[in-house]
């Protein structure tokens, strides 16, 4: 019998993840180094992994609330206000999710009619589009360029942009591409929104993980926060990926309507990691700027490698990777990102997997060991070398 | 902080060719930095951390709190120092509170141990008092965990 008919043709449609497809050859090779993760190698700082276990041993095992527990979006409030400028109200401008990833799904559903178009810049984070496509609306995607250090420029919104649009999608700093904005080129952005009435979902998650400059979260710009969601999460500065922990700040109808499709899809996020993610935020900066140096240390050092061995790579302001071209090797990522892996054992992402401006790019995650970063940049010499030579 | 100090504090276990390149260096500029800071007596040395069994090891070590009599014009400073050049002695503090000097000693064995309290501590003159606790067992070391194997966390190899 033929199951596949019964599937929702929205969901058939959607493309596999071109970073499964890599995946599944990577976990079949043993002992490859892998700068293909999108996630801390640091475990979570054991003061909040202690507060998760704290919590469980009090008995803190029930539902919370559907937006979470009070002292979470406190000290969530708390937060945003001091560290991007932006001031919610507990009570009902924030809703703890399940990771960002919740956040990003129940914005798209309590937003999007079908139809609705979703601009969103491109190289960017793999679930994006979906994410569009499965609340029904139409994902457009604006270009960003290695020549701008991939930050999102107004002229390319512009170009993208036509009737009909109703959301922005911003992710800054990007992954893959570790590209931002400065405050400059993100008031510019806050200007189009408004011009074209957009309604902008702005994550947040790498912002901790800026090392230029300073990050300015758009929401905090006159204007801006009635018609911001603002996404943020623990996963990557404080490296609690697998507690799966996140939120979003904005306007009081907007959290509302976010929150229907929460308290019928998700009910609540975990208490445990509710309660370690208060831990985080109060008594976690000592912790997340000591990792935080250790990653702009890798980066300096992985990107000049990256340059030295021939393979231009922009300096990513923000996150923890970097986005080398990779075209002067006069192959396509994927291929190179595949001989790569069985020549040498290094696994990288083609910068496909991210949109169709990551071709001819691949994403290089630096949040693993000096060790393992200085092997991997030695081979991804000598194959480069033995391309070249070839040639 | 100097970036090769900040390295070094990193706790890894680079050698000198790996931070060579991790700080854009030459080995050589890397030897002679390195050379600089023992020099400037700001690196003093690096030793390893070792988890060996009891048996291994073969010393035994004690904590102490000293007590002593403060000098006019050099404080507990002279006494401290003095303290501090016996061979059992690791590390040597001057602390807040009930007594003043914290000393870590190490010894072949408690007799070792024992003797060299009674005989070298606490004859000097000054020396007020001694309270001497043996370690039974070290949990952590320089930051390093020694409670038997640590796990490695597993990643996925590629994610988004
Ligand atoms: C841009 C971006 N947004 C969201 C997420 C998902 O984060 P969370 O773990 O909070 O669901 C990721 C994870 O890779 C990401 O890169």
């Amino acid at each position: 019998m033929d199951q596949s008919r019964f599937i929702a043709k929205h969901v058939i449609n959607l493309p596999k993840s071109g970073i499964r497809d890599f995946f599944d050859i990577v976990a079949k090779m043993k002992d490859a180094i892998s700068l293909g993760v999108g996630e801390p190698d640091f475990d979570t700082p054991w003061h909040i992994r202690e507060a998760g276990i704290y919590a469980i041993e009090k008995g803190k095992t029930h539902y919370t609330s559907n937006l979470g527990l009070i002292e979470l979006r406190r000290a969530i409030c708390d937060y945003v206000g001091k560290n991007f400028n932006v001031s919610y109200a507990p009570e009902n401008e924030v809703i703890i999710t399940v990771g960002v990833s919740e956040a990003l799904d129940l914005a798209c559903r309590a937003l999007i009619n079908p139809g609705d178009q979703v601009m969103y810049h491109q190289p960017c984070y793999v679930s994006y589009s979906p994410s569009i496509t499965l609340a029904h609306g139409v994902a457009v995607p604006v270009p960003t360029f290695a020549k701008d250090g991939f930050a999102l420029t107004v002229d390319a919104l512009r170009a993208a942009w036509q009737p009909g649009c109703k959301i922005l999608m911003l992710n800054l700093p990007t992954n893959p591409t570790g590209g931002t904005c400065d405050r400059a080129q993100i008031e510019a952005i806050a200007k189009f929104a408004v011009e074209k009435d957009l309604i902008v979902l702005s994550d947040e998650i790498y912002s901790e993980l800026t090392f230029e400059g300073v990050h300015t979260s758009i929401a905090s710009l006159p204007g801006m926060k009635e018609r911001t969601i603002f996404l943020h999460g623990f996963s990557k500065a404080f490296s609690m990926t697998g507690w799966r922990i996140g939120y979003a700040c904005g306007p009081a109808t907007l959290i509302e309507a976010m929150m229907k499709v929460h308290q019928y899809s998700m009910l609540c996020a975990s208490i445990i990691a509710q309660e370690a993610a208060i831990e985080a935020l109060v008594r976690g900066e000592d912790a997340m700027k000591k990792m935080r140096d250790q990653y702009h240390r890798r980066r300096d050092f992985i990107v000049r490698r990256f340059n030295e061995i021939g393979l231009k790579c922009h300096l990513p302001r923000g996150s923890f990777y970097a986005f080398p071209d990779i075209s002067k090797t006069g192959m396509n990522e994927k291929d190179f990102a595949i001989g790569l892996l069985q020549a040498e054992k290094v696994a990288i992402v083609p910068g496909s997997a991210f949109g169709e401006n990551g071709k001819g790019f691949c994403r290089a995650c630096f949040a693993t060991s000096y060790e393992q970063l200085i092997e991997a940049s030695n081979r991804i010499e000598r194959h480069v070398q033995a391309i070249v030579a070839k040639k | 902080m100097k970036p090769i100090i900040k390295l070094l504090l990193e706790g890894g276990s680079l050698n000198t060719a790996q931070m060579a390149q991790v700080l854009n260096l030459s080995e050589a500029e890397v030897n002679c930095q390195l050379d600089t800071l023992k020099k400037d007596g700001v690196l003093l040395g690096l030793r390893p951390v070792l988890n060996l069994a009891d048996e291994d090891s073969g010393v035994v070590r004690a904590v102490i709190e000293v007590r002593i009599t403060p000098e006019r014009g050099g404080g507990f400073n002279r006494l401290a120092e003095r303290i501090s050049k016996f061979d059992e002695v690791e590390s040597c503090y001057l602390m807040s509170g009930g007594y003043d000097l914290l000393v870590f000693v190490n010894g072949a064995s408690l007799q070792k141990v024992a003797a060299f309290v009674s005989e070298k501590l606490s004859t000097i003159e000054g020396v007020l008092s001694t309270a001497t606790h043996f370690m039974l067992r070290s949990y952590k070391e320089h930051g390093f965990l020694l409670g038997g194997k640590v796990e490695e966390t597993e990643r996925l190899k590629v994610a988004p």
